[in-house]
This record gives structure tokens, C-alpha cells and sequence, in this order.
């Protein structure tokens, strides 16, 4: 539903994007096939993929914004609301499942004091659950901004987080 | 100059997660510590495939295997191995007696047969000189300068070679149709987006050989008249992707992709797309739609992708591990290729062997190779010495083959008679401690929570199967609910448009097949056997065995749990919340699960 309305909000001004991102978009707006990769740098850069910076895609790529937003809706990993600055997403693939994926995320909501995709009121830490992030034979595992943690108990949980905490 | 020993660190994802980057930094400084830089050198290798033991070093020319290596190891195999001549006991890999293993001796490895995973933990992947060493590009040079492209289909008609994607389709033929078709354009895409979540075979092998799939894509597109190939990639796999980046910039640079590849006239360029996690995404016509940059959402076949596929034109879509195999049919021979492995199921199959193992990891066996061998001699048998009680091959689409059949040798063929199918390689072992409907609802809630939503027996009938699932695993099944299961799987599989919708029964239909008698007494005694589905377990502490000694108490996460010391212990169960802890902690067996 959030989607849906931000689709249909007005358009602001133009914005001023990043260096890199506008060359970016420059360079693949004659490939065809082009938009989810441009989101990918999007959300590479911005960790989301922000309402503004998705009128200025829609822009410069000449696509329609509802186009956009159907896409961003339909793939798991395009993000539409800021995750934390630290990014905890826990593996709920069917090896890290059987050997106790579930209790790892009840466990860290209870750290962090926050649900699954939600983002602590700090704005340190979301959490997330993924699939499969192919290191099955260390199960359960777990990322923090991209770090592998493999073979997790419950209790290493706090002191994970604590040291993103610091950082 | 020549290096006298060679320090192979395994650079996977697992492995680096195990913090291998920094073991093999460390390695790197100890070697010149000790002024070996010019006997020693050390090598940041892919996936060894033993991926419970990381971080994996292997020295070489002794073969001396070590594990769980860490990186403050680093200094001390440098100079008690290197310097001394005396292999660190501690680290090595041992089996049984605690013998000194080289790796031909080491179960793990023995009954496998590496033709995918060839170069996997041998050669540095971001070094195209090192596979070029090992016959890397050779078939390639081979198919330009002395094969017409019907000499090509021909030696893989004779390899056997199917499709390693899930379906099995005879990958000659899919070339056949593709190169009959008078186009301007043909495409050659590599399905990298390896959903099935439990399994990583295609990771591994793009980290381990990422040039084997560039060399097979530029074969596809000479056989078949494609100028230009995409790899389809999970973004989930960052370090694939650069390392594919890194491996396609190479081989521009050496002539071996680009125009005219080594002056032979022929043309070809690759680029990657990536995925966006969806799991739908890995059916070719959806993974065709998700390329043009729209909602990855399939459509009817025919026509065929081989026919008309990307914008309009032929496209040949294969999976990592069906081109991994190509350029050694082409050097070795369709012959070859085509006496391993069973009649109608050729060569080998790489799994990613995972859940209730000793030993998991990243095999690859002969076609015809049994579970129990692969389960038991390889993988190690069953963790912690429980039971075994099912695999799951073929994830999500597959289905469960328990003990019974554990001698069935495995091809296409005879898993598809068991209910179950090949699939892309998850295997994943459950023991004593799953319960079929509680892992059943985890692959449904999977299916259901990746339907597109286009048609409707996928949409609605998954919803219905899952929901009913739920029931059954709250106590609020009832006897009827079973047939209802095979009416909708029913529906399902001969209505649904795509793979997707037409598979996702397959778990529980086989499960209903095999462990019936688990589905009917969660329904019927309101019993789940294994413990996992919650509502249906209590969980109590019997007097006459407790003897108080508070270890319970001290687990329970909601201290639920009182009694003082040396004093008969009682749960509140008004505030259980049945983690189970309780009874695994208890060493007398006073709690009870019922
Ligand atoms: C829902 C669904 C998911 C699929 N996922 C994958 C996948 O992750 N990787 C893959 O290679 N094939 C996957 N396939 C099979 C592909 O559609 C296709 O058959 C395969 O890539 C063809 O290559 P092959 O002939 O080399 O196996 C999937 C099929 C379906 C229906
Ligand atoms: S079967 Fe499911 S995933 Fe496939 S097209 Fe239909 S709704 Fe979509
Ligand atoms: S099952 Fe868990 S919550 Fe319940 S008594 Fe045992 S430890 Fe406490
Ligand atoms: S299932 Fe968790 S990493 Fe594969």
C-alpha cells in the first residue's frame, strides 16, 4: 500500500544525485533492460531506494514512475524505507531453519527491541530475514552489513551486536 | 622460478566468514617473515567443498590438510610446516585413530569425482593465467579453430549431457532448436540466481572457476550463431559477481572474449544483470523479463526460449553447473563424458549437502552414486549420533526420501520415482529432531510467500494448502484435511502456469507418502512427535527423577521454571513458552515433553 501512494504523490523537483550515480545512469540510459540495475546502484548508494531519487530515475530514464514502483514492489531486495545504519538480517533458508534459524531472529528482537523489517527508534540497527546466503554448512548464519557470522549461538548475539553498537 | 611449496587458502564465502581473508594475509607476512617468498607461495583458492572445517588450508606438494584454521594459526604452520618440515598435528584433519591424512585419504573426498568443481580449491580465480594452466580456454581454442558448430551438438548428443537446472532437458537439443533459427540476434544467458534457498553449488563454482562459464557461454554462442550473453546473478552473491567481474575484464584483455576472439573471426561479449531476490526469477521466462528490466513474471510456454526468448529473439538460458561441464566434454570427448554416470543420467552431480550432517559441504559424485554413500561415507553420517530420518532433494519443488530407499542409486529417473526430484543440488538431511509438517509449512510459506501471484491454482491453492498446514500443526486439523491436500496439490500441479505452482506440493505430497502416519497423529492425538510444532507440546518436569539440581531454572529464558536446590523443580505453564530449552538442558531425563 505505501507504494501505491508514494507512486501517486506529486512529483517534487528535480534533485541533484550523486556523481557516480548520474554518470551511472548516463551511461546504461540506451541499454535496454536497464532499470533494475540502475536500482541496484540506487539502493547501493542510499541503502533504499528514496521517493525522490525514484521521480529523478523515472526522469532521466523516461520511464513512467508507476513502472518503477512496480518493479521496486515485486523483488524482495529493493528496500522503499531506510534501514539502520547497521543491517542485521538473519538466514531463514531451509538448512538454517532446521538448525534453528527462527530462535537466532526471537532472540534478537529481544536484544534489539525491535520486530522483523523494522529499524530501532536510534536508527542503529534493522532487522531483517533472508534466504540462503550460501553458507548453508555453517547454519544458522547471520549478516551484519554484509558480515558472515556462521555457526551462531544465542547467546554470541549480544555481543554482535554490542560491537556494531560501538561502531 | 619455481615455488617449492604451495599454501592453497580457501577463499569462499563460508571460509571468509571464518575470517580466511585475514589467515591468508597472515600466511602471506609469515612467508616473508621467514624469507620464503621465493620457495612458498600462498594461494587465495575458491570453495574446497569442506565447508564445516573452516577456515580450509591446504599445503601442497605433501597434501597436508588442515582445518578450522584461524589467522593467528598463520605463523605457526609457516614455521613449524614451512620452516621446519614438520606438519602442525593440531590443525590437521583427522579420521578416526587420528592418522595423519592427506587428502586422498580423507572420506570426504574419496568417493567424490570432480569434473564441475575441477578447478575449485586449486586455482586462484582471479588469475586467468592459472586456469589457463589447467587447459583453461583450450576448448575453446578447440571448438574455433577445428569444429564446425553441428561438431560441436554432436559431441554433446554423445556426452548425455541434461540440463543440471532442475528439469534435466537434454542440453544438445536445446542448442539444436536455438541454432536452427534464422535470427539477426541469439543470446546465450547463464541462470545464476540459484534459488532454492539451502543450496550454493552455483555460487561455489562461479568463486571457485568463474573463467569455465565464460569459456562455455562464447562455445554456446559460436554453436549457436549468439553474439552476446548475460549471466543472470543473485545479488545476494557479491563476491561471485566480482569475482565474474574481474574474470570477464581478464579475458577482454586476452583476446578471449570481445571481437575476433583470437583472430578467429568470431564474436562474442558478456555482461551480468542481477538478480533482486526472486525466487520466480530462476523460471526462464520470468528470468527472461527480469533481464528487459520488468516484474519477473513467466508466461506460457511455447514458445520456447531456445525459439524466442530475450527481446523476442532465440536464447539459449543453461544453468552454472550445465556449462561448467562443457568445456571438459569438449576436450575430453562426449564418449568420455558419456561412460560415467547411469543410462539415461550422464556424468556427475555437484550438491550442496547441508542440515543434519557431520560433514557439510560441497560434493560432487558420479551419477548412480547412492544416498547412503553420500550421506554416510562422505557426509559422515548423522550429527550428535541421532537418527537419520528423511533428505530433501530438489528443495522447495523436491520431496523426501527416507530410509528405506537410502540404496537407490541417484540419477533423474529414480528420484522422480521416489516422488522426489533431481533439482539443482540442495540435499538436505533432517534427523530424529523435524517434523515433516512443521518443515512441510516452512518450504509452503516459501512457495506461497514467492508465488507472483499471476495464476491462480499457484495463488490461491498454495495459500489453502499453507493455511491448512497451520491447522494441522495448532491441534485444528481434522482427516479431511488430508484429502483436501491432494485435491488442491492436484490442482495445482496440472493448473499452474509455471514450474513454481505446478511443484510446490511436491514436499508435502511426498511427505504424505512417506510419513503419513506423522500427519495423522498431529491430527488425530494432537501429538507432534518430533517437538516442533509448539502448540501441540507440553513440556513437564517428572518428580521422581528431578533431583534439583536448578539447571532448568537457570536455561529457561521466561524463568518459568522454580523449585530451590536440590528440590523437585515445576514449570508454570501459563508462562511457558516451549523453547525446549528445559529439556535439553535436563541430564536425568525429568522433563518431560508430551
Ligand atoms: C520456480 C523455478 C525456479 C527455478 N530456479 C532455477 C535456478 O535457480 N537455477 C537454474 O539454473 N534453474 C532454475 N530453474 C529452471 C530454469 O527454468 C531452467 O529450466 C534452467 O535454467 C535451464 O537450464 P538447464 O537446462 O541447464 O538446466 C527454475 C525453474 C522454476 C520453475
Ligand atoms: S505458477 Fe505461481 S509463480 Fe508461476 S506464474 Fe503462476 S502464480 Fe506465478
Ligand atoms: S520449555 Fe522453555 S519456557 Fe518452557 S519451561 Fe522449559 S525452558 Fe522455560
Ligand atoms: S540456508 Fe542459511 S546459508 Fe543457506
Amino acid at each position: 500500500m505505501q507504494a501505491v501512494q508514494e507512486a501517486t504523490a506529486l512529483p517534487k523537483q528535480s534533485i541533484e544525485l550523486p556523481e557516480d550515480l548520474a554518470q551511472f545512469i548516463e551511461a546504461w540510459k540506451t541499454k535496454p533492460g536497464n532499470l533494475i540495475m540502475v536500482l541496484h546502484k540506487v539502493q547501493g548508494h542510499y541503502g533504499y531506494v528514496p521517493r525522490d531519487v525514484a521521480f529523478e530515475v523515472a526522469a532521466r530514464l523516461d520511464v513512467p514512475l508507476a513502472k518503477i514502483y512496480g518493479v521496486i514492489t515485486f523483488y524482495h531486495f529493493f528496500k522503499l524505507r531506510k534501514p539502520g545504519k547497521h543491517q542485521i538480517a538473519v538466514c531463514m533458508g531451509t538448512a538454517c531453519y532446521l538448525k534453528g534459524g527462527e530462535d537466532i531472529i526471537k532472540e534478537f528482537e529481544t536484544i534489539v527491541g525491535v520486530g522483523l523489517n523494522q529499524t530501532t527508534t536510534d536508527g542503529l540497527f534493522s532487522l531483517e530475514a533472508v534466504r540462503c546466503i550460501g553458507c548453508c554448512g555453517l547454519a544458522p548464519v547471520l549478516t551484519v552489513d554484509g558480515e558472515v557470522f556462521g555457526r551462531v549461538t544465542k547467546d554470541q548475539l549480544a555481543g554482535i551486536v554490542a560491537k556494531y553498537r560501538g561502531k | 622460478m619455481a615455488y617449492k611449496h604451495f599454501i592453497l587458502v580457501c577463499g569462499g564465502t563460508a571460509c571468509e566468514s571464518c575470517k580466511s581473508g585475514a589467515l591468508h594475509d597472515n600466511l602471506v607476512t609469515a612467508v616473508r617473515q621467514n624469507g620464503l617468498e621465493g620457495s612458498v607461495q600462498v594461494v587465495k583458492t575458491g570453495c574446497f567443498g569442506f565447508c564445516e572445517q573452516g577456515s580450509v588450508v591446504k599445503v601442497l606438494p605433501e597434501e597436508a590438510f588442515y582445518v578450522r584454521v584461524k589467522p593467528e594459526d598463520a605463523a605457526e604452520i609457516v614455521a613449524e610446516h614451512l620452516v621446519k618440515g614438520r606438519p602442525v598435528d593440531r590443525l590437521l584433519y583427522k579420521v578416526g585413530a587420528g592418522k595423519l591424512s592427506s587428502i586422498d585419504d580423507i572420506p570426504f573426498y574419496q568417493k567424490q569425482f570432480r569434473i564441475v568443481l575441477r578447478n575449485c580449491g586449486l586455482i586462484d580465480p582471479e588469475n586467468i593465467e592459472e586456469y589457463i594452466a589447467r587447459e583453461g580456454y583450450a576448448a575453446l581454442e578447440k571448438v574455433l579453430f577445428t569444429m564446425k558448430p553441428d561438431d560441436v551438438i554432436e559431441e554433446l548428443r554423445k556426452s548425455g549431457l541434461r540440463g543440471r537446472g532442475g528439469a534435466g532437458f537434454p542440453t544438445w537439443r536445446k542448442w539444436v532448436f536455438s541454432k536452427d533459427v534464422k535470427a539477426d540476434q541469439k543470446y546465450i544467458i547463464c541462470n545464476a540466481d540459484e534459488g532454492d534457498p539451502g543450496a550454493y553449488m552455483d555460487r561455489s563454482t562461479l568463486e571457485g572457476d568463474p573463467h569455465s562459464i565464460l569459456e562455455a557461454m562464447t562455445i554456446a554462442g559460436y554453436t549457436t550463431g549468439a553474439t552476446q550473453g548475460y549471466i543472470y546473478i543473485r545479488a545476494e552473491y557479491p563476491l561471485a559477481i566480482k569475482r565474474l567481474e574481474i574474470a570477464i575484464g581478464q579475458a577482454r584483455a586476452a583476446g578471449l572474449l570481445g571481437e575476433n576472439i583470437l583472430g578467429s573471426g568470431f564474436s562474442f561479449d558478456l555482461e551480468l544483470r542481477l538478480g533482486a531476490g526472486a525466487f520466480v526469477c530462476g523460471e526462464e521466462t520470468a528470468l527472461i523479463a527480469s533481464i528487459e528490466g520488468k516484474r519477473g513474471m513467466p508466461i506460457p510456454r511455447p514458445p520456447f526460449p531456445a525459439v524466442r526468448g530475450l527481446w523476442g529473439k532465440p536464447t539459449i538460458i543453461n544453468n552454472v553447473e550445465t556449462f561448467a561441464n562443457i568445456p571438459v566434454i569438449l576436450l575430453k570427448g562426449g564418449d568420455w563424458f558419456g561412460s560415467i554416470g547411469t543410462a539415461t543420467s550422464k556424468g556427475t552431480k555437484v550438491f550442496a549437502l547441508t542440515g543434519k550432517i557431520n560433514n557439510s559441504g560441497l560434493i560432487e559424485v558420479p551419477m548412480g552414486t547412492t544416498l547412503r554413500e553420500i550421506i554416510f561415507d562422505i557426509g559422515g553420517g548423522i550429527k550428535d549420533g541421532k537418527k537419520f530420518k528423511a533428505a530433501q532433494t530438489g528443495g522447495p519443488s523436491g520431496g523426501v526420501i527416507p530410509e528405506q530407499f537410502l540404496d537407490t542409486p541417484i540419477d533423474y529417473e529414480s528420484l522422480g520415482a521416489l516422488g522426489s526430484i533431481m533439482g539443482s543440488g540442495g540435499l538436505i538431511v533432517m534427523d530424529q529432531d523435524d517434523c515433516m509438517v512443521d518443515v512441510n509449512k516452512f518450504y509452503l510459506e516459501f512457495t506461497v510467500d514467492e508465488s507472483c501471484g499471476k495464476c491462480a491454482p499457484c495463488r490461491v491453492g498454495g495459500r489453502t494448502m499453507y493455511n491448512l498446514l497451520v491447522g494441522i500443526s495448532e491441534g485444528r486439523g481434522s482427516v479431511a484435511d488430508i484429502d483436501q491436500l491432494r485435491t488442491v496439490a492436484h490442482a495445482m500441479n496440472k493448473a499452474s502456469l509455471c514450474g513454481l505452482g505446478q511443484t510446490a506440493p511436491n514436499p508435502v505430497m511426498s511427505a504424505l507418502k512417506y510419513f503419513g502416519d506423522e500427519y495423522r497423529v498431529h491430527i488425530k492425538d494432537h501429538k507432534c512427535p518430533a517437538g516442533k510444532c509448539k502448540a501441540l507440546v507440553t513440556y513437564s518436569i517428572l518428580a521422581e527423577k528431578c533431583i534439583g539440581c536448578t539447571l532448568c531454572a537457570r536455561r529457561c529464558p521466561v524463568n518459568c521454571i522454580s523449585g530451590a536446590r536440590r528440590q523437585t523443580h515445576v514449570i508454570d505453564l501459563s508462562r511457558c513458552i516451549k523453547c525446549g530449552e528445559c529439556y535439553d538442558a535436563c541430564k536425568f531425563e525429568a522433563v518431560q515433553r508430551g
